[in-house]
């Protein structure tokens, strides 16, 4: 029995193979095309794994999950990282999700089944693509934000907007702030956003900081002085809604089977 | 009696441009039309001097950007909306009325009045910020007074308590026959889908002949009830139970409905504007009639009186009546009131009713359609 989840995101199409455990995953861009992005995925793991798409469960999850003919159910990502966040760590009841498009906080019970969430509104303030805008403005990389904002004294950002935070830094550049203390300005404006939408849910611990954003210790680190707790991310966490996926497939798998 | 269904449905979904000639033939006969924005307005009194009390249009994105030559952007879509449509003369309700009458109900609202008035007379109902104590009360009954004295003398007409009397039993008797279709949701499964619902409340706030109305409301209630009993079922029995609240919902913010609908959900219940909020308390026909519209219409149980403890009591018991599975709140965007008020609604029905709860925060744009699909399915996937 084989569950396969697949997310889309904005950014990038996450894809794994589950039975229980991971047996194969793949990360690629999603690019202009969601749906050739999802068959790659599709196909490159049926390759990989050897496995008959007969023979697999396929959940799709992401913004992109609607171009996905081939799926089995459809199901949104806020479900699916509940699960998987759960399925890494089943001690997590928040999670912290910053994504590409959006930033989201979701409450979990001891099952992995959410309880509440909030979602951003329709702007990008406090989103990797606001992230994203702010450090091809410094004319750096974002692989390189850890290195660039360690130990560096945070300037504050005041604009919540993209476009206004965008004349902002200008500004502070040109009035001869540090690119590292800018770098480290629009960390804490991103941490502050996650933290207030955080504190309207509620915060539960264990806490668990996801998406692709959760790669940077800076980001994960100030998150966890602003909250005073302990925040847990997972080398696998950029995977965690496909993981859900995967879980929430491979039940539904079980239970149709045993129905048969 | 047997009707079709679907063409009653569609026949109220179409009410407002059918309403468009009614308002015109009426207007050639010598009616006097007075146009209204919401629930606060004592349609009785509009009523009792044989004028005719109508809904004006407020639910669509289209005359927004004329009216963001003279308001705010950042106000609210309905506001920006009856302005947009007063001002281009794109809403007929608004072109053949001889009188508007608007209340202070929320800052930007009476603000916009203001302007409104150099287009067309508007009379503004000064409304206390509370409900409590008698100074509120004696506020309230006077501005009674004056809004009858201005149509009297407007119209050129006297106002009896006979009046009065009469036209509070016929808004009763509508306000009874729409209760008794709305409160169809809450069967299990319910007999008819939420925009369903909302397309006939929505509706009726455009008609003008309201006996008509109650003759066909009663007629689709029957045939709905004969279809359900015969086994029909348009809706799922395991589909979670939603009641929606906050901003009036109609027009452009049917989009809400929609999505919720589509992705499994099942909306049983509006406490709003458009539905329960202001059909759910009659008016008193045993005592003087301006008395009766004032403890009537002070309280309405919207988030512009402070405190608005009328709403939570509503919810309290929407919540039970409709054995409802979640809750989502509509807050028009820049509605500053029903906006602070999620904060408590979200905490009472959490922590006292136990009810899942979502707030949307929206306008009449499609723009944020995608974003509000992913957060309510994810809502309708947790129920
Ligand atoms: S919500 Fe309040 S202000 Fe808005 S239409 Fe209803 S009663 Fe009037
Ligand atoms: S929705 Fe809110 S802001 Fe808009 S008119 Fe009603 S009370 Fe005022």
């Amino acid at each position: 029995m084989y569950s396969i989840g697949i997310d889309s995101g904005s950014v990038a199409t996450k894809g794994i193979v589950f039975d229980g455990q991971i047996i194969e995953h793949i990360i690629i861009p999603t690019g202009w095309s969601p749906k050739n992005a999802c068959e790659e995925v599709l196909l490159t793991l049926l390759d990989k794994t050897g496995i008959k798409k007969e023979h697999a469960f396929i959940v799709a999850t992401g913004y992109g999950r609607v171009s996905i003919d081939f799926a089995d159910k459809t199901l949104t990502e806020i479900t699916c990282h509940a699960k998987g966040a759960h399925f890494l760590n089943n001690d997590v009841r928040t999670i912290l999700d910053i994504g590409g498009q959006d930033s989201k906080v979701i409450k979990l019970d001891n099952n992995g089944n959410v309880v509440d969430f909030l979602m951003n509104d329709k702007c990008a303030a406090g989103t990797g693509r606001f992230l994203q805008v702010m450090i091809n403005l410094l004319g750096s990389d974002i692989k390189d934000i850890d290195n660039l904002t360690k130990g560096a004294v945070p300037e504050s950002i005041n604009s919540m907007c993209t476009v206004f935070a965008e004349s902002e830094v200008i500004s502070m550049l040109a009035n001869g702030s540090s690119k590292e203390s800018v770098a480290s300005g629009i960390l804490h404006s991103i941490a502050n956003r996650i933290v207030t939408l955080a504190s309207k849910v509620g915060i539960e611990e264990d806490i668990m900081f996801t998406g692709g954003l959760a790669q940077s210790n800076e980001l994960t680190n100030i998150i966890s002085n602003k909250l005073k707790k302990k925040v847990y991310t997972s080398p696998l966490s950029q995977l965690n809604g496909a993981i859900g996926a995967a879980v929430i497939g491979l039940n539904k798998y079980k239970r149709l089977k045993s129905r048969m | 009696m047997s009707i079709s269904l679907p063409k009653a449905f569609n026949e109220f979904d179409e009410a407002r441009q059918k309403g468009f000639i009614d308002v015109k033939e009426l207007k050639e006969k010598g009616k006097n039309i007075v146009g209204t924005y919401c629930v606060f307005t004592p349609w009785e009194i509009i009523l009792a001097a044989d004028a005719i009390p109508i809904s004006l249009c407020a639910m669509s994105d289209e005359p927004i950007p004329e009216a963001e030559k003279h308001l705010p952007r950042n106000l609210c879509p309905l506001i920006k909306s009856s302005y947009g449509f007063a001002i281009t003369d794109t809403c007929p309700y608004f072109y053949f009325s001889d009188l508007i009458v608007g209340e202070t109900t929320c800052d930007g609202k009476k603000k916009m009045y203001e302007y409104m008035n150099d287009i067309k007379p508007v009379h503004v109902m000064q409304l206390p910020q509370t409900t409590i104590g008698d100074d509120s009360y004696n506020l309230w009954r006077n501005e009674m007074v004056v809004l009858k004295e201005r149509i009297e003398k407007e119209f050129n007409v006297e106002i009896t308590d006979e009046n009065l009397k009469q036209a509070i039993k016929a808004r009763n008797e509508e306000r009874r026959m729409l209760k008794k279709f709305y409160e169809l949701g809450t069967l299990c499964p319910p007999p008819i889908t939420g925009l369903e619902i909302l397309k006939v409340l929505y509706g009726a706030t455009f008609k003008t002949d309201k006996n008509e109305q109650n003759q066909t409301i009663d007629n689709m209630i029957k045939s709905v009830m004969e279809e359900y009993n015969n086994g029909v079922r348009k809706v799922s029995e395991d589909a979670p139970r939603i009641l929606i609240t906050g901003c009036p919902t109609g027009g452009a913010t049917e989009k809400v409905i929609q999505i919720i609908e589509e992705n499994g959900g099942a909306v049983v219940c509006f406490e709003n504007c458009t539905g329960v909020k202001g059909n759910d308390t009659l008016v008193n026909e045993d005592i003087d009639p301006i008395d009766a519209l004032t403890d009537k219409y002070l309280n309405v149980a919207c988030s512009c009186i402070s405190p608005n403890d009328n709403r939570i009591e509503l919810l309290d018991r929407l919540v039970d009546e409709y054995k409802v599975d979640g809750v989502v709140d509509i807050v028009l965007q820049a509605c500053h009131t029903y906006n602070v008020e999620t904060y408590r609604i979200k905490k009472f029905l959490n922590e006292n009713k136990n009810i899942p709860y979502m707030s949307i925060e929206t306008d009449y744009s499609k723009s944020d359609i995608g974003q509000l699909q992913t957060r309510i399915s994810a809502f309708i996937e947790m129920l």
